[in-house]
């Protein structure tokens, strides 16, 4: 038998490595992107060349150049330096709203679809009640009314962003609760809760966790939005949405406006890269490609 | 008649020739068809067998080039009407699919498009291939449709495929094969998604249309009863190639191949009666197919191999119209039946007086939604109105079509859900309202086994927390070494090496992961098992396994069974007392003996009648009693006795009067009129 095998000219495929190169490159870049913005925040303090809030009269609005590579801003601060310590409130407001809001709409969700009428659809119709606003402005309206901050703006924004998990949670639990598996369970004897937390939502943490990462670049541009609107961080806070908004009119000074701008594009790219990666990886259909 | 190139009349419609279609896949070839030649003559039916990985449905699709990525030919011809498949172009296929050849499947949920009514479907079918005009395929279409036994028909090409049943829709599928009078028709597994009724009904017309069309049929399926009923000549397929050929008469009473051999004798028998609960199994696991073994790919599992079989036959011939590809039986000789293993002295497993489980008048309402805001809600009665015992020790039947309730019954008894009324009793404890904590300690005592084993095991669970889970709950053991200790005995006792316990279920095969899923059940110690389906979605031989592993686990265990299934052959083979539901009602309630030498209400009867038996000359002599139309809602079931739509013997007296069940002689009982009429 082993001589047709040697008869019949299998086609090459490409190899491994090429493959892999194909379906997960971006998401590697992707990461390497988050990755390299994780470091530079943890260590701003080194990473960054000049205090970002060292206001320098004198050499304000400077362009890019060896001393300051990124440029200066109006008040002569060091736009690059400036960069560097916005990630740090960027990335932490995007892990935390995400994170957050992700556990607590994913838990409200599950425990609603599982435990099916009254409660699922009290659930149900409150998401839609947070759906009918447009998030930046539902969002914009709680920070305004709860006061300027990075404290307030973080929870105006958990405020719009855990409907959606809830909304994702239900539909994945209700797949599974009618799975035979959950069935099985209940003639066991096990309670709803083990069997919702440590039954159920393993199966279902898939799209989830897909959900999660790409939402990190959505709650960090969201921020910045509200930032560059005046609602998210108190000046002379260095971030990214606000020296946006600092550069907007200085047309001839280009780089105080886009260069925060690229760091934002580049977080959200890098982060929807990873998304995107992880969700071929946590197809199976897609997966055998 | 297009011009195409005949050969002689008395040629082969379908010459297939060293056909092999691998799936070029990242891990190397998987060799799914590899080497398979036939012929298939004008009229011809031709049934192909084997169990799921055989390669019988890559086959009909590689003549159908329905192939996708990576699936290729990657050599041999199919030669159709002068030309070769094999190596038609896209356009030349695409004239051939639909017009010469046409193609059933399986699924008739989904091999219809839901979004565009039937007609549509159908016109569509006709015109594509250029040969009739809208308004004439549209005519044609009703025509064909009252054909196939659609009643109705000028109503029905208006509807959506939703609006039809599974049966209805293999119907369409039917019609839009037949449509363009194609001279094959490939059905690949076409009844196997049916109740067992509409199965017959289904064959039938498969065998009248290649009458009345001379249509060549190719029938694929894993039932060999089914093969019988229709097929003048058969095809065994493992492996990836055919290991035996012949007339089903023959092929079926003295098979020449140790598979086909083990196949026949796998399958319990609706027409035999057997002292002994256990079948002839065949050991192990069919081969990997990116690795066939050297030699004859059935030696590792044959159990009449010999020295020789380290050469891997040919396909060769036997005796007039019959080739096998086994060395054993080139000589002539036929295999020998299987030795019985001896009945251990079985004790005296049934009769004892005390029912174990006691349902009374169980009723089970789903209310579904209404149609308008001001409707009244709709209620589907799935179980309504059911008393039955389960008496210590003994295996209780629960049969009937799908809709029926007894996947239902089956969770009302096990209290996965709430009866809307009658009662519940196990063991003196009234359980029909009990909260799921006050039900708990009985859970110990009752468990189930579930049909689907690919669901019933969560997969992010490995074998061993799948199995300790349970004992820890309940208390049965004192930390982790002992809950392991006692995982591994679980795993012996349903024949799984120990080591198993680390893996997850998706490393499993549907027949090992059903060990798993019975070993979970018995993992709290239990008096008492509800088996819902539990082999029906698996091969016949691994079925065989799974029964014989029930049966020696009531012996070894002192078990009751609550055995659901829609197979009777199945039903009559293990069980001592059969219960026969029909809408939500008792039908007929008798010993497994009694049922099947003399069932009383006629539903009883036509089911058993529609049954296919694996065997050409029984299938002549049986009288069959066809069962009219599809089973009618639950929703507004009809009045009086429920059959009584279906039934060919109502009177006007079964419409205004319920039928009670009623006790007759030697314990049987029976909810009709007219027992014993049919």
């Amino acid at each position: 038998m082993s001589g047709i095998a040697q008869r019949i000219v299998v086609p090459v495929v490409a190899s491994p490595s090429r493959r892999w190169l194909r379906r997960y490159g971006l998401a590697a870049a992707g990461a390497a992107i988050i990755v390299a913005w994780l470091l530079l925040a943890i260590f701003a303090p080194w990473a960054a060349p000049y205090d970002p809030n060292f206001v320098d009269v004198a050499g304000r609005l400077k362009p890019p150049s060896s001393v300051h590579w990124l440029g200066t801003d109006a008040l002569g601060r060091d736009v690059a330096s400036r960069i560097i310590y916005g990630a740090r409130i960027s990335l932490l407001v995007g892990f935390t709203v995400v994170l957050i809001g992700g556990l607590f709409g994913t838990l409200l969700g599950g425990a609603a679809a599982y435990m099916r009428g009254w409660a699922e659809e009290a659930l149900m119709r409150l998401t839609d009640l947070v759906f009918c606003f447009p998030p930046i402005i539902l969002a914009m309206a709680i920070a305004a009314a709860l006061g300027i901050g990075t404290g307030n703006t973080m929870i105006a924004m958990l405020v719009v962003w855990w409907p959606k998990f809830s909304r994702l949670a239900r539909s994945l639990v209700i797949t599974q609760r009618s799975l035979e598996y959950v069935e099985a369970a209940q003639t066991i004897g096990f309670g709803p809760a083990h069997i919702l937390l440590r039954q159920i939502l393993p199966n279902a943490v898939g799209p989830l966790i897909v959900l999660v990462t790409l939402d990190l670049g959505n709650a960090i541009l969201v921020f910045a939005g509200l930032s560059f609107l005046g609602l998210g961080v108190v000046p002379p806070t260095a971030e990214w949405g606000a020296m946006v908004a600092e550069g907007r009119e200085l047309v001839q000074q280009w780089w105080v406006a886009t260069f925060p701008g690229i760091a934002i594009l580049s977080v959200v790219m890098g982060f929807n890269f990873v998304g995107d990666g992880l969700r071929d990886w946590l197809d199976p259909h897609a997966r055998n490609r | 008649m297009p011009a195409t190139v005949d050969a002689p009349a008395d040629a082969p419609l379908l010459q297939v020739r060293d056909l092999r279609t691998w799936f070029l896949t990242d891990a190397g070839p998987v060799r799914a068809v590899d080497g398979v030649s036939f012929d298939l003559h004008r009229g011809e039916t031709l049934g192909i067998v084997g169990e799921s990985g055989s390669g019988k449905s890559v086959c009909a699709k590689s003549i159908m080039r329905l192939l996708d990525e990576p699936a290729r030919i990657v050599e041999g011809t199919i030669l159709f009407r002068g030309r070769d498949l094999a190596h038609l172009d896209e356009e030349g296929i695409r004239a051939v699919r639909g017009r010469e050849i046409a193609m059933v499947f399986q699924d008739p949920m989904t091999s219809l498009n839901p979004v565009l009514r039937i007609a549509r479907q159908l016109v569509e079918a006709m015109t594509a291939h250029g040969r009739f005009t809208v308004a004439a395929a549209r005519t044609r279409a009703i025509d064909l449709l009252r054909r196939m036994g659609v009643s109705a028909p000028e109503r029905a090409v208006q509807s959506y495929p939703h609006q039809f049943s599974g049966g209805m829709r293999q119907r369409v599928m039917l019609a839009m094969g037949f449509s363009n009078e194609p001279s094959l028709l490939i059905a690949d597994e076409p009844t196997t998604a049916l109740d067992v009724t509409i199965q017959a009904q289904i064959l039938d017309l498969l065998r009248e249309l290649n009458a009345d069309y001379g249509t060549a049929v190719i029938l694929i399926s894993h039932d060999l009863g089914v093969i019988a009923n229709v097929c003048a000549r058969v095809l065994v397929m493992y492996a990836g190639e055919v290991v035996e050929e012949g007339a089903p008469e023959d092929l079926l009473t003295d098979p020449r191949h140790p598979y086909t051999w083990a196949l026949l004798h796998a399958a319990p028998r609706l027409d035999a009666e057997t002292e002994d609960r256990r079948l002839v199994t065949i050991e192990g696991q069919p081969p990997d197919p990116r690795a066939w073994p050297e030699g004859c790919r059935f030696r590792a599992r044959c159990p009449f191999a010999v020295g020789k079989c380290a050469e891997h036959p040919a396909l060769l011939p036997v005796g007039p119209g019959r080739a096998t590809r086994c060395w054993v039986t080139q000589d002539g000789g036929p295999l020998h039946p299987p030795g019985r293993v001896s009945a251990q002295a079985a004790p005296a497993t049934t009769a004892h007086p005390a029912p174990l489980l006691q349902v009374e008048d169980v009723q089970k309402h789903f209310a579904l939604p209404s149609d308008g805001l001001f409707a009244p809600h709709r209620l589907l009665r799935a179980v309504d109105g059911v008393s039955l015992q389960v008496m210590r020790g003994e295996t209780v039947g629960l049969v009937g079509e799908s809709g029926c309730g007894k996947s239902t019954l089956a969770r009302l008894v096990t209290r996965l859900y709430e009866p809307t009324g009658g009662r519940i009793v196990f063991d003196g404890h009234d359980i029909t309202h009990a909260s799921q904590a006050d039900i708990r300690p009985l859970r110990r005592r009752m468990q189930m086994i579930f049909q689907d084993p690919y669901a019933s095991l969560n997969p992010r669970m490995s074998v061993g927390e799948i199995l300790a889970g349970p004992l820890k709950l309940h208390g049965i053991v004192a930390g982790d070494a002992a809950a392991r200790t006692r995982v591994r005995e679980l795993l012996d006792l349903v024949g799984l090496p120990a080591r198993n316990a680390e893996r997850f279920p998706h490393e499993f095969s549907g027949g090992q992961r059903q060990r798993i899923s019975i070993a979970r059940a018995l993992a709290v110690g239990p008096d008492f098992v509800v088996a819902d389906e539990p082999i029906s979605a698996l091969d016949v031989n691994i079925q065989a396994q799974i029964i014989n592993l029930m049966v020696d686990l009531q012996e070894r265990l002192g078990l009751t069974y609550l055995f659901i299934a829609h197979d009777l052959a199945v039903v009559r083979h293990i069980c001592d007392r059969i219960v026969v539901l029909y809408l939500g009602k008792v039908m007929e309630v008798a010993r497994a003996a009694d049922l099947f030498a003399r069932p009383l209400h006629p539903y009883t009867r036509t089911l058993i009648s529609a049954a296919p038996v694996p065997d050409p000359r029984v299938e002549r002599t049986r009288r069959r009693v066809p069962m009219k139309g599809e089973p009618p809602s639950a929703i507004s079931p009809p009045s009086g006795c429920r059959f009584r739509t279906r039934c060919p013997v109502a009177e006007a007296h079964c419409a205004a009067e319920e039928p009670p069940l009623m006790a007759m002689a030697g314990g049987q009982m029976v909810a009709c009129h007219f027992p014993g009429r049919i």
